[in-house]
């Protein structure tokens, strides 16, 4: 068995969850965590073209990573009711990571939407959706650290 | 006992209308005692925000294929999935869904393979019923469990393995993949992943028709003579040909199958559930492109 890298607490928290609950509830929860995306902010809302789109989702998602004075990333999504798995999985991200510091957010592996145990219940697009979201949000994070440098 | 049959005009130009439903028929029909809703959707958490009431859902991903190999469950898998849902062998399914009803009639080509009499489809689907404004609830549905016999799927009418193509080809073949995709330009259809096939391009000899061309703006099908335009027209097929229908992995194409088989009457059509996925993954099988990629 290989070591994983450790996760962000918060992140770690939301995968234990999943991974201690039977696949059945793991829908459930999914759900849960596509009901908590905050709504946009009114700047992204009068300004849409600010969030990238994530085109590797089967849904549309749009996302855009903010990196504040103190190095900390905040997350918005905008994904449609009519995606629930999408937005699911956006949410995960935007619980599992919005407002922690941003090495941490980078030091997330690719990987970490397997350990969900989303496997049997999910189809693999959906989960290489997930993985490029986290690439994206990602990629912008460092984009970011680039501007502040 | 059947439920009755849908009596709506459009339907009932259509070769074998009793596959089809209107959503006016559903509302007035959803308490009836032999008919059973079924929502397949492609985003398999949809059915939990909300659902037609008494609709059970059947994932296409989890509940119609087999958890192992890349094929449907077998004879005994499927008697259990319909017991647990409450469907008997005589029971009147009728199904709905996201995407046009892709997955639904995906779940209803699947359902046929094991000879289930009376599937209808929710004509517009699970987006014409909510822009209606019809009743939806997140109530889970409590059906008593069925009987249902273990019946031994059949394969060899309505559905075509990869070697069943590579014979068939230089017969009718119709890719109902967006033009990009039948190209070889794309992979996949526009803005989903482009994985999942080494190679571009079509199977030798297909004819592109787009599934979407069969549906109107809100989901409905077309009328007959429209559809009998696009395949007998546009595409040369006749309804006494031997067809195969294919797309990337086997649902868009349900759509086309359920068209050409329900509402046109075309006895022979096959629908290659491998498609895309497999062909563009298979060494050494002759692959088609119209034009070089542009870039």
């Amino acid at each position: 068995m290989t070591v994983e890298t450790p996760l962000p607490a918060p992140l770690a928290e939301v995968v234990a969850l999943f991974a201690s609950s039977p696949p059945r509830d793991r829908l459930e929860l999914l759900l849960d965590y596509s009901q908590q995306i905050p709504p946009l902010p009114d700047r992204f809302r009068e300004h849409p073209e600010r969030l990238e789109p994530v085109p590797e989702c089967q849904s549309p998602l749009f996302v855009a990573a903010e990196v504040d004075d103190e190095r900390r990333v905040h997350l918005f999504v905008e994904a449609a009711p009519e995606a629930p798995t999408t937005r699911g999985f956006a949410g995960i991200f935007h619980a599992g990571l919005d407002g922690l510091p941003a090495d941490e957010v980078l030091s997330v592996p690719g990987d970490v939407t397997a350990r969900l145990g989303l496997a049997e219940v999910v189809s693999p697009l959906r989960l290489r959706g997930a993985t490029a979201l986290l690439a994206r949000i990602q990629r912008q994070v460092r984009g970011h650290l680039g501007d502040h440098t | 006992m059947p439920a009755p049959h849908d009596t709506d005009p459009k339907l009932s130009e259509y070769a074998h209308p009793e596959h089809l439903v209107t959503t006016a028929w559903l509302a007035e029909h959803l308490d009836d005692p032999g008919l059973v809703v079924v929502e397949s959707d492609e985003d398999i958490l949809l059915y939990e925000t909300s659902h037609i009431p008494g609709a059970v859902k059947v994932d296409w991903h989890t509940e119609l294929n087999d958890p192992i190999t890349r094929d449907y469950v077998d004879g005994e898998r499927f008697a259990d999935l319909m017991r647990t849902k409450g469907i008997g062998r005589e029971t009147t399914v009728v199904f709905y869904g996201d995407k046009s009803n892709w997955w639904a009639a995906y779940a209803l080509w699947v359902f046929s393979l094991f000879g289930h009499a009376d599937l209808r489809l929710l004509d517009g689907g699970r987006a014409k019923w909510e822009a209606e404004g019809r009743p939806m609830t997140t109530e889970a549905p409590s059906r008593p469990s069925a009987e249902y016999p273990v019946v031994r799927r059949d394969d060899s009418r309505i559905r075509a393995f990869r070697d069943d193509v590579l014979v068939h080809i230089g017969k009718p073949l119709v890719d109902v993949r967006s033009p990009d995709e039948f190209s070889g330009k794309l992979l996949h259809m526009a803005n989903y992943p482009q994985e999942g096939a080494l190679r571009g391009g079509h199977i030798p000899g297909a004819k592109s028709v787009p599934w979407a061309r069969a549906a109107n703006e809100d989901g409905t099908f077309k009328s007959r003579a429209e559809l009998e335009t696009l395949y007998a027209g546009e595409a040369g097929l006749s309804p006494a040909d031997d067809v195969v229908v294919y797309c990337r992995i086997g649902e868009r194409s349900s759509h086309t199958w359920f068209a050409l088989t329900h509402l046109l009457g075309y006895e022979h059509v096959r629908n290659y559930d491998g498609s895309w996925t497999e062909w563009g993954n298979s060494v050494r099988v002759p692959i088609e492109r119209d034009a070089e990629p542009a870039g």
